[in-house]
């Protein structure tokens, strides 16, 4: 191995006889230039964001009710708490990762090496924990109808006083469109999977349960989905097109499709941030056990690699606000 | 290293910390505070909030304040801006502080004039009638 590669490479890339600009460590400085530019790309994607939610101010989705599950607790409508405990395991990664590199500046190597597993153990948890919130929002939960300008109507019980899914009131008729598979007929072609509940079904059950009427997209003065009139919900529905289950990059049960689009985009874009974060704390941690740093006398990679976790964590605060509590 | 040192008192001097360490768990107990505030406000919604205030719900502004207050503490302590030359500090705040909030201020406002006349403006939107 070359020993130019382990020997001191404390300040040699500023050159200039150990001077260092702004009392900063070159890659310090240049993490800290990365960060500045990815901050101001995360605020442009959330200016996008409430761009498009002034724009609809008064049909956005409500978060409540879109993030409200809370794992091993089926049916309990727990808003925020899931969301809020993420937050609250990404800040504590923070702190594990700033104890890592305080570890650093007084050269422990096996704090170092702890603190930075906590870490990526926080940061996998976070990540997982973002991939079963997109489960349940793909996955969705009480169904709706597109109509035929686009707007999404979901079911509302007047006697029960609370949203019904559309697999509870449906008339299940005996089918026999069956999917297109490419292994049939023209071989290239195939189509996505069939609802479950078709739209006839769903308008057959709506007509035979006279307590069912539909939420529009629209809010009252509250912050509330208007409810309609069963007169007004059959001349809505009059110009259904569709069944909604769930939410994709086209349409969503929940409301305007954007939302979904943007939760997906920023949620994505940073959740993909955590991951490449965990996978560089995995690299900075095999060193450290390896002993690279104590050699290099000092831990300025783990002080790096802190910097752009502290910056999601960061990012993830401000992700926190905008889509789950204002 | 002997040339980490760090400033250890947060609030203006008000709390004083021994070591680095300190400050980072009493750092991590004022921002769990401030989560859970946020969160209770979240659940509870107490109604004096659902008032509008310069546009937006007086509940949203006191969430996006403590979110600035939580970004604060997270760059200043847990990326360690508060220990680093006051050049250092205006190079990094002073372009998103300066660029966020116009970004901000013209495409809101452009979103809400875009909401007005959809309102407002047109006759119809939904096409589809015709």
């Amino acid at each position: 191995m070359q020993a130019s590669s382990l020997s001191k490479t404390k300040n040699t890339s500023w050159g200039g006889g150990g001077m260092q600009p702004l009392d900063a460590a070159y890659g310090k400085l240049m993490m800290w230039f990365f960060i500045v530019s990815d901050a101001l790309t995360f605020s442009g994607f959330l200016v996008a964001y409430g761009f498009s939610r002034f724009k609809n101010i008064d049909s956005w989705p409500i978060a409540d009710e879109v993030f409200h599950h809370f794992p091993f607790l089926h049916g309990v409508d727990a808003p925020m708490y899931y969301v809020a405990l993420m937050t609250f395991i990404l800040i504590f990664s923070s702190v594990t990762m700033v104890l890592a590199v305080d570890a650093g500046h007084n050269n422990d190597k096996n704090k170092v090496a702890f603190y930075m597993l906590l870490t990526i153990i926080g940061g996998a948890v976070f990540v997982g924990s973002q991939a079963w919130e997109w489960k349940n929002f793909i996955k969705g939960e009480y169904g709706a109808v597109e109509i035929q300008n686009g707007e999404i109507l979901q079911f509302y019980d007047i006697k029960k006083d609370k949203r019904i899914p559309i697999d509870d009131f449906a008339l299940l008729q005996s089918q026999e469109r069956i999917t297109h598979d490419d292994n049939v007929g023209i071989w290239y072609q195939s189509e996505a999977n069939l609802p479950e509940i078709t739209l006839s079904e769903v308008m057959e059950g709506f007509k035979t349960n006279s307590a069912i009427t539909v939420r529009i997209e629209k809010l009252d003065e509250k912050g509330q989905k208007i409810i309609l009139s069963r007169e007004d919900a059959e001349d809505k529905l009059s110009s259904a097109t569709r069944v909604v289950k769930g939410a994709n990059l086209i349409r969503n049960e929940y409301g305007n499709p954007l939302f979904a689009d943007f939760f997906f985009f920023i949620t994505g874009f940073h959740g993909f941030h955590v991951f490449s974060g965990v996978v560089i704390n995995i690299i900075i941690f095999i060193n450290v056990l390896l002993g690279t740093y104590e050699r290099r006398g000092h831990y300025d990679m783990v002080e790096k690699v802190g910097l752009y976790w502290h910056f999601v964590d960061l990012v993830w605060v401000f992700v926190f606000t905008f889509f789950y509590l204002v | 290293m002997a040339k980490h040192e760090h400033k250890l008192e947060i609030f203006r001097g008000y709390l004083k910390f021994k070591s680095n360490v300190q400050k980072i768990w009493g750092v991590l107990i004022f921002l769990s505070i401030v989560t859970a505030i946020e969160v209770a406000l979240g659940i509870l919604k107490p109604p004096v909030l659902m008032n509008y205030f310069l546009g937006l719900k007086l509940i949203n502004w006191i969430f996006i304040i403590l979110t600035i207050v939580k970004a604060y503490y997270i760059t200043w302590d847990f990326m360690h801006v508060r220990d680093e030359k006051p050049f250092l500090k205006n190079t990094i705040i002073l372009p998103l502080l300066i660029l966020i909030p116009f970004l901000l201020f013209i495409l809101l406002w452009e979103g809400s004039y875009i909401f007005d006349v959809m309102l407002d403006g047109l006759k119809e939107w939904d096409f589809d009638i015709y």
